[in-house]
């Protein structure tokens, strides 16, 4: 056993899945040797991250040459996000971007552009109307991400109406592997610890056609578009881990909203309690809610003491003083929040058991 | 611009969900249409005071600055 049925945070990280831990195990012996060079185990290397990348490619449903691997889900997300903005410098270097986009997006634009932020509505969703009145001729780029990793909004990034000369960045990193692609981008983002795969991969997605340039020093390695020595046994086993939960994906699905449905159920039940994000347009397997006069910090530490581990977004958990820039910008209600997302082993008994505590430790720390 | 309020919560030094629970605990002493003010230094009043007054049905009226430069949160009772 190596978690027990306790472990609700697979959007921070979902545990391996057995088919990357065998692809990894059996790619640990054979992927070791340089992908570039012309001697055998070399070309051995190769052939296993080009099975890799056409794995991934189509999984996602996309061309293979389409497809970087990446040393993380973030790595990928300053690359795709910047590598558009490099190749578009010579028009403005504004990157238009949500509130609600995770602090990847955020730190990259920051540090690469001039940030254009706009808001979210009470679901988590971007208006249209904002997005287009702010996709002035300055925007190099405008990055939105296709889900929400905190409150599981589904954005529809593909039917925004984006001026056509504004080339579009998706972080999927939240949704990668769980749901279909979103259409309409140009460049894209995945990690593929958070689907089952190892930490330490990132896929990143560069549409032919798409102008993109990198935005760091070039490396000369098997793709022009990554750096570094490819970790071959990690990317293969984050293929594996792939394709196996989009084969799953249906039933895995199915089982995560009915699921959460339980649980949106039972916190929706407790006094002075919102859950937020949408109901229905949503992450198969997240649930976020905020509980009035509950210290955050205290209810992960309750919940983890009864065998829960779960996130929370508020300002009293150790890990930041600012509350979540995402439940702020929604307007929600930033202390006492808990993020509840399943792994695929997560069965109905172990939420019966987590939707039963939840309402004696809220009244706990309540009174 | 300071708003006249009937009653003002000092909340200095207090960490989430602190001031929330004074707004709560202190909210009735002030009568129905008159203005309560949290004091707090606290980053999650900013926005756990709205969200508080939409959940709890209560008006909120905006932030001002108490004479020290600490931020007072504006609260309307409605009910």
């Amino acid at each position: 056993m190596t978690h027990p049925g306790g472990y609700l945070d697979s959007a921070s990280s979902e545990p391996l899945h057995p088919a990357a831990r065998e692809s990894l195990l059996a790619a640990l012996d054979r992927g070791y040797a340089d992908p570039r060079r012309l001697h055998k185990a070399a070309r051995d290397a190769r052939l296993l991250l080009d099975n890799a990348r056409a794995v991934v490619a189509e999984c996602l449903e996309v061309r293979a040459d389409e497809v970087t691997f990446t040393s993380s889900g973030t790595d990928a997300v300053h690359r795709g996000l910047l590598g558009l903005v490099r190749a578009r410098r010579s028009r403005g270097d504004v990157i238009l971007h949500s509130e609600v986009e995770h602090s990847a997006v955020r730190h990259a634009a920051a540090w690469g552009g001039r940030p254009r932020l706009v808001g979210a509505m009470g679901d988590g969703r971007v208006y249209d109307g904002d997005l287009v009145e702010n996709a002035t001729a300055d925007v190099a780029v405008c990055a939105l991400q296709s889900a929400n990793h905190e409150v599981g909004t589904v954005q529809p990034v593909g039917e925004f109406r984006l001026p056509n000369d504004v080339p579009l960045f998706v972080d999927a990193c939240a949704s990668m592997g769980r749901l279909p692609l979103p259409r309409g981008w140009d460049a894209l983002a995945g990690s593929a610890h958070k689907w089952g795969g190892p930490a330490g991969v990132g896929v990143l997605v560069v549409r032919r056609g798409a102008r993109w340039e990198s935005p760091f020093p070039e490396d000369d390695r098997v793709d022009h578009r990554g750096s570094g020595f490819e970790n071959v046994p990690a990317a293969l086993a984050a293929a594996a881990a792939l394709r196996a939960v989009v084969s799953e994906r249906a039933g895995t699905t199915a089982r995560h909203h009915a699921m959460i449905d339980q649980v949106r159920a039972a916190a929706t039940a407790l006094p002075d309690t919102e859950v937020v994000g949408d109901p229905v347009d949503r992450l198969p397997h997240l649930v976020t809610f905020s509980c009035l006069y509950v210290n955050g910090e205290a209810l992960v530490t309750e919940l983890d003491r009864r065998g829960f581990g779960v996130a929370s977004g508020s300002a009293c958990t150790a890990s930041s003083l600012e509350p979540s820039h995402v439940l702020a910008a929604m307007g929600a209600l930033t202390h006492g929040n808990v993020r509840v997302s399943l792994t695929r082993e997560t069965t109905p008994e172990q939420v019966d058991a987590f939707c039963a505590v939840l309402p004696e430790v809220v009244a706990g720390l309540r009174s | 611009m300071t708003h006249e309020v009937h009653a003002e919560l000092d909340c200095r030094g207090m960490v989430c969900p602190r001031p929330i629970i004074e707004l709560a605990r202190h909210v009735e002493d002030v009568s129905i249409g008159e203005l309560l003010a949290v004091v707090a230094e606290d980053p999650a009043a900013r926005y756990d005071v709205p969200a508080w007054c939409r959940m709890r049905e209560q008006e909120y009226v905006g932030a001002d600055t108490a004479a020290d430069g600490v931020t007072r949160y504006v609260v309307r009772r409605l009910r």
